[in-house]
């Protein structure tokens, strides 16, 4: 469904995606593994769009989108959810979802908030004073109501506690029994283990390892790239 | 001096049309530094370009005030737009150094190009007759020209907040002075956006400067003294914020208007005097956001 041909991408001087060869199939969770500074953020960042590729393709469907500002990538359906989490911090909770929903699926406002009622709780207060579960969940069910048909996920469970990472485990494995392709950027192997059905594993912007995640979950080696 | 009321209020309308025209002028200046993050130097040349396009599309006719208003809301609307996509858009990834530089050399070629279609004499269009004449507000003349300068701007302040606060495209507005990146990665058309945000900017200054010629003469050197004043209350009222030009340019235009009668000689220096204690005591202006430190 989203293949990445070859691509390379950095910023100013630096280099930091060397031709990386990547595939999201229909229906699939694939976990790309590595660990800071690997090239995770940077390689999402690039199939969104939010960062030119400098050699290579981006694939949607077959079609190249390499060429396509991040807005149109978004529009054909790429759903981008940031490490940052990047909540608009003077919008209310519910203006932040206003603002990115789309109709032509099955997501809106009303379907998130029951996915996550935290939200409708605190719909009124400003996204610059939420917790950070509150913001991992607000980031994810923002870029649900796009109606995206795939989503690329990065590092949901970064800086959460432990109960919080099993609610995100949870919603992922609700939107993949729901068919959702999704690329999971993680460091933390063990959250990806349950969830992902393929993996790859980044160092230094390069594919180093990928295969079936059963396989990569006791090969020593990835626990030597993700320094475990 | 005696304290007369009828005087007090017409001292008052007079500081809110001036604040009017303030007010029109700056909160462009506020919303495009808000949504682009340039701070556009030519925000005064084209309230300077309103007053004169207003004095040829209405040939001289004062009659010809209100469609010849529409007519040039329109075009800078369109003179906007192709300012942006043709100008600005190059530079949005460059130093903000070369933002200001561009935005500067705008200020030049419309000054000279004024000066080569216009000439430089002063150009001028009275009030239409039915304004021409003074209204009594208790037992003070006051220039009913005035009333709608005031009327003007306080329907563009309503119409602008429902704008932000209740369409789609207000959201997205609000959204991208925080977060341009994270709103185009959400499907949202930010080059659109930001082409709208400058043409509405460039408009409305456009209409500041027509809106004032029925009651001053214009001339090229009109530009910069627009341009110092916008400046003045954004750094009051707060670079980025609709109320914060709204605030300084009312402050403004009622110093000035009062202090002609404390002390007439220095009327402009207590205006420099507010600005110079809104800027030691909170520099981002009075509605204006403190820098956040990113964490």
């Amino acid at each position: 469904m989203l293949k990445a041909k070859g691509l390379s991408a950095g910023y100013g001087r630096i280099q930091v995606l060397h031709g990386v060869e990547l595939e999201l199939k229909k229906g699939e969770v694939v976990a790309l593994l590595g660990r800071n500074g690997a090239g995770k953020s940077t390689l999402l960042k690039t199939l969104i769009g939010l960062l030119p590729a400098r050699s290579g393709e981006v694939l949607l469907e077959d079609r190249p989108i390499t060429e396509l500002p991040a807005y149109r990538r978004a529009q054909l359906g790429i759903g981008y959810v940031p490490e940052e989490r990047r909540i608009f911090p003077e919008l209310s909770v519910r203006e932040n979802l206003e603002l990115a929903a789309r109709p032509g699926g099955p997501w809106t406002i009303e379907r998130v908030y029951e996915l996550f009622p935290r939200l409708a709780e605190i719909e009124h207060r400003s996204g610059g004073y939420l917790s950070g579960g509150e913001q991992q969940m607000l980031t994810l069910a923002r870029t649900l109501v796009t109606n995206p048909r795939l989503l690329l996920l990065d590092e949901p469970t970064e800086g959460l506690a432990p109960i919080l990472v099993k609610a995100i485990a949870e919603t992922v494995a609700e939107l993949k029994a729901q068919g959702m392709p999704i690329l999971l950027a993680e460091q933390n192997l063990a959250f990806t283990a349950g969830l992902a059905d393929r993996g790859y594993v980044l160092e230094t912007g390069e594919v180093r390892l990928k295969g079936p995640m059963r396989e990569l979950v006791k090969d020593p080696r990835v626990k030597e790239l993700l320094a475990l | 001096m005696e304290l007369d009321l009828g005087f007090f209020v017409q001292q008052f309308l007079t500081g809110l049309a001036t604040a009017s025209t303030l007010f029109l002028l700056a909160v462009g200046l506020s919303l495009i530094f808000g949504a682009l993050g340039i701070v556009n130097f030519a925000h005064g040349s084209f309230y300077m370009l309103g007053a004169y396009l207003l004095y040829w599309v209405a040939r001289g006719d004062p009659e010809g005030l209100w469609w010849g208003m529409a007519v040039v809301v329109a075009i800078g609307l369109v003179l906007g737009a192709l300012v942006e996509r043709i100008f600005l858009r190059p530079v949005y990834p460059r130093p903000e150094h070369h933002q200001i530089l561009l935005t500067y050399a705008l200020l030049l070629v419309i000054e000279d190009g004024v000066k080569i279609l216009f000439g430089s004499a002063y150009k001028s269009l009275g009030p239409p007759s039915a304004l021409a004449m003074p209204v009594w507000i208790l037992g003070a003349p006051f220039p009913a020209y005035y009333l709608v300068q005031i009327l003007l701007a306080a329907a563009v302040a309503v119409l602008l907040w429902l704008f932000l606060k209740r369409t789609r495209v207000g959201l997205w507005i609000r959204a991208v002075t925080q977060d341009r990146e994270m709103l185009e990665a959400l499907g949202v058309p930010v080059p659109r956006l930001l082409t709208g945000v400058f043409a509405l900017g460039i408009a409305l200054a456009v209409l500041g400067g027509a809106a004032t010629l029925p009651m001053q003469t214009v001339s090229p050197g009109v530009a910069v003294e627009a341009v110092i004043s916008a400046f003045i209350v954004v750094v009051v009222g707060g670079l980025g914020s609709i109320w914060g030009s709204l605030l300084g340019a009312f402050l403004i235009g009622e110093i000035q208007a009062f202090g002609v009668m404390i002390w007439p000689e220095f009327s402009i220096a207590f205006v420099y005097l507010l600005m110079a204690v809104v800027l030691l005591v909170r520099p981002w202006g009075l509605l204006g956001r403190p820098p956040v430190v990113r964490t």
